[in-house]
């Protein structure tokens, strides 16, 4: 009697069992297709919107990579090759020269190049910089705003949730999709910005 | 030219504070036409990762968990999981860097689920379900060492010392807690906390915060002693995967044959997962668990209703971690984030965007109701999963041989080489 019940119970075991995985199996898969049916094939990056970032000096300290993947890019088309550049320049100085203490850079990743009377050129050294913003700022309050912060995608490891987001005041870090990266001012022919002749 | 135009700059730098800082872009300088012919550089933009490495990612998965499965299941070598555990730590650890991980891969699903806006990458779906599904047909052999942060744990496990097996079914309550909140936060787009405090990515990276990297350091020496920590204690897919495992086709088992109940590898196991033995007379009476099913089933609905009561009563504060909340809290009570004698950044470039403070209640408002109705469901959800394991610690599982306890093995192949059966010859 006894091994009987015994195996009553271990095939009603069984059917529960068998029930379960089958449940599981249709859970999943169907959890898989609904999601499949809004996925992109491609993937995400995280870019910063240009438009939105105040240069809080926070994307140097939150990006997981030290120094920051956050960089300094210059959008040349936008440039006035100016002499006194609001960037390059702490404000308020004397002599045009490229000394160290005139430098608004705290790691002199700036170079500045004489182009022709009177134009400058400004590049960034990406491995100097620390994204820390100040020239953009510069650039933005005194000159064309042809600098700007963002994420360099050969150094950002595309975290699954980049963790300067929270952190940015300006809610300016997005995911884009990384067909489209860089969407800039200036960077490319299809974004237009304000009083471009 | 050029003195006019520093006088036009000295002038500007004049009427501007160095704080008003103008984010928009403005054409105040015309672009300069080079007579030298100078042409000017393109700005240089280096493309991210390309997205075919991302699907080599989820093929270097489903290689190495057939591998694995193959090691475990039918090789029965511990030597095969431990070298897979090693190249896990190489390929998903330092040289993916902890990212993209299964683990992770639960808040970008919860975030695609909740959210209409959030287009998840197929690459993320595969990571989520892949181990899934393994683990419905061959027991968590994903985590014996194809996790990079269960493969990293499991090598370090030197001197494994056992918990009490009622502590473990306490602190199994933790990684329930964790999913849920890890679901809560991710679908509201607050955050992914699995991310933000995954302890070993620090040391994937070779880069942390000094308190995620005290933290790290932490398991890591608690994991010298109480075999994989995060695994037990904290991991939310460990969770999914528990489950599942449950109702595995296939599972490693210990002896390869029949158990001859020696006793050999009672020890063995360094996460206490082998059922042992228990006599039939211990069996309990009928009528003893029947009155204790009654009153488990009355037990078990008051505290779903008591763990949601509770918890959504504390949903403004869970609500707080997001930005919006935040900022919307700050704005109306007027505290500044705390700093004294200038604006906040966070309020400056709020003003900044031109939204107005309406609108950003509104959206806040809108957040803190979804933590309300989230904080009622994580709550009762808590609650079940007490009244679970009060059932679990009660009632009495029969048991003839020792074999691996499917929901909580990790697979991880130690306790064969224990076993003195020698396989049947065929
Ligand atoms: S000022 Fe800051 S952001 Fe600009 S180039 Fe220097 S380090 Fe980079
Ligand atoms: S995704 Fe990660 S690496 Fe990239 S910028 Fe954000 S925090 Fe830095
Ligand atoms: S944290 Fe935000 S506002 Fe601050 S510099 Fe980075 S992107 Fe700009
Ligand atoms: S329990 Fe979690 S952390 Fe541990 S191996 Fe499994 S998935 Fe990885």
């Amino acid at each position: 009697m006894g091994t009987e019940e015994h195996k009553d119970k271990m095939s009603r075991r069984d059917f529960l069992r068998k029930s379960m995985r089958l449940t599981i199996l249709l859970g999943v898969g169907g959890l898989a297709g609904s999601l499949l049916s809004k996925s992109m094939a491609g993937k995400m990056v995280w870019q910063i919107d240009t438009k939105k970032c105040t240069q809080c000096g926070r994307c140097t300290t939150e990006c997981i990579k030290k120094p920051s993947a956050v960089k300094c890019f210059h959008a040349y088309d936008m440039c006035g090759y100016c002499d006194l550049c609001g960037g390059y320049f702490r404000p308020g100085v004397k002599d045009l020269t490229t000394a160290a203490e005139n430098q608004l850079c705290p790691t002199s990743a700036i170079t500045r190049k004489f182009i022709e009377e009177p134009f400058f050129e400004y590049d960034i050294d990406a491995d100097l910089c620390i994204g820390c913003g100040k020239c953009v700022k510069g650039c933005g309050a005194f000159g064309n705003g042809s600098l700007q912060l963002q994420i360099d995608q050969s150094i950002c490891d595309n975290c699954n949730e980049c963790a300067i987001t929270r952190a940015c005041p300006s809610q300016a870090i997005s995911r884009v999709e990384s067909t489209e990266p860089y969407l800039m001012l200036g960077l490319r022919d299809d974004i237009t910005w304000k009083n471009k002749s | 030219m050029r003195k006019v135009k520093n006088i036009a700059i000295i002038f500007l730098l004049a009427i501007m504070a160095w704080q008003t800082t103008d984010v928009a872009a403005i054409n105040r300088f015309p672009k300069p036409e080079f007579e030298s012919g100078h042409t000017q550089p393109a700005t240089v933009t280096p493309a991210p990762r390309a997205v075919f490495m991302e699907y080599l990612d989820v093929a270097v998965l489903i290689a190495a968990l057939s591998l694995i499965t193959w090691f475990i299941l039918k090789k029965r070598s511990r030597k095969g999981v431990f070298w897979m555990s090693v190249f896990a730590i190489l390929y998903f650890g330092f040289y993916r860097e902890g990212c993209i991980c299964s683990i992770g891969a639960i808040q970008n699903v919860a975030l695609a689920l909740f959210n209409e806006g959030y287009y998840i990458p197929v690459t993320a779906i595969l990571f989520f379900v892949i181990p899934i599904l393994y683990t419905l047909f061959f027991g968590r052999t994903f985590c014996a060492g194809v996790c990079p942060l269960g493969a990293l744990q499991d090598i370090i496990a030197f001197k494994p010392m056992p918990v009490k097996a009622w502590l473990e079914k306490v602190l199994g309550i933790i990684p329930y807690i964790y999913l849920g909140l890890a679901v809560l936060y991710a679908a509201t787009g607050t955050d992914f906390i699995i991310c933000r405090y995954d302890p070993f990515v620090g040391f994937y990276r070779l880069d942390a915060s000094f308190f995620m990297f005290v933290i790290g350091a932490l398991f890591l020496l608690i994991g010298v002693f109480i075999a994989r920590p995060y695994c037990r204690f904290l991991c939310p897919y460990g969770v999914i995967l528990g489950l599942v495992s449950r109702f595995s086709f296939k599972h490693m088992t210990i002896t390869p044959a029949e158990c001859i109940n020696c006793k050999l590898c009672e020890k063995s196991c360094p996460y206490g997962a082998i059922n042992m033995p228990v006599p039939e007379k211990e069996k309990e009476k009928t009528e003893v668990l029947v009155k204790r099913y009654i009153l488990l089933g009355i037990l078990v609905p008051v505290l779903v209703f008591a763990g949601g009561l509770l918890l959504s009563s504390f949903h403004e504060n869970l609500a707080m971690v997001n930005s919006k909340v935040k900022l919307a809290s700050e704005i109306l009570n007027n505290t500044n984030y705390g700093v004294v004698g200038r604006e906040a950044i966070e309020i400056t470039a709020f003003k900044s965007t031109g939204q107005s403070v309406e609108e950003l209640y509104s959206e806040a408002a809108n957040i803190v109701d979804q933590f309300y109705m989230g904080s009622w469901f994580l709550g009762g959800f808590i609650g079940l999963v007490f009244g679970l394991t009060l059932i679990g610690l009660t009632v009495f599982k029969f048991h003839t041989d020792y074999s691996p306890n499917k929901a909580t093995c990790h697979s991880c192949a130690r306790c064969m080489g224990y076993c003195p059966v020698k396989p049947e010859k065929k």
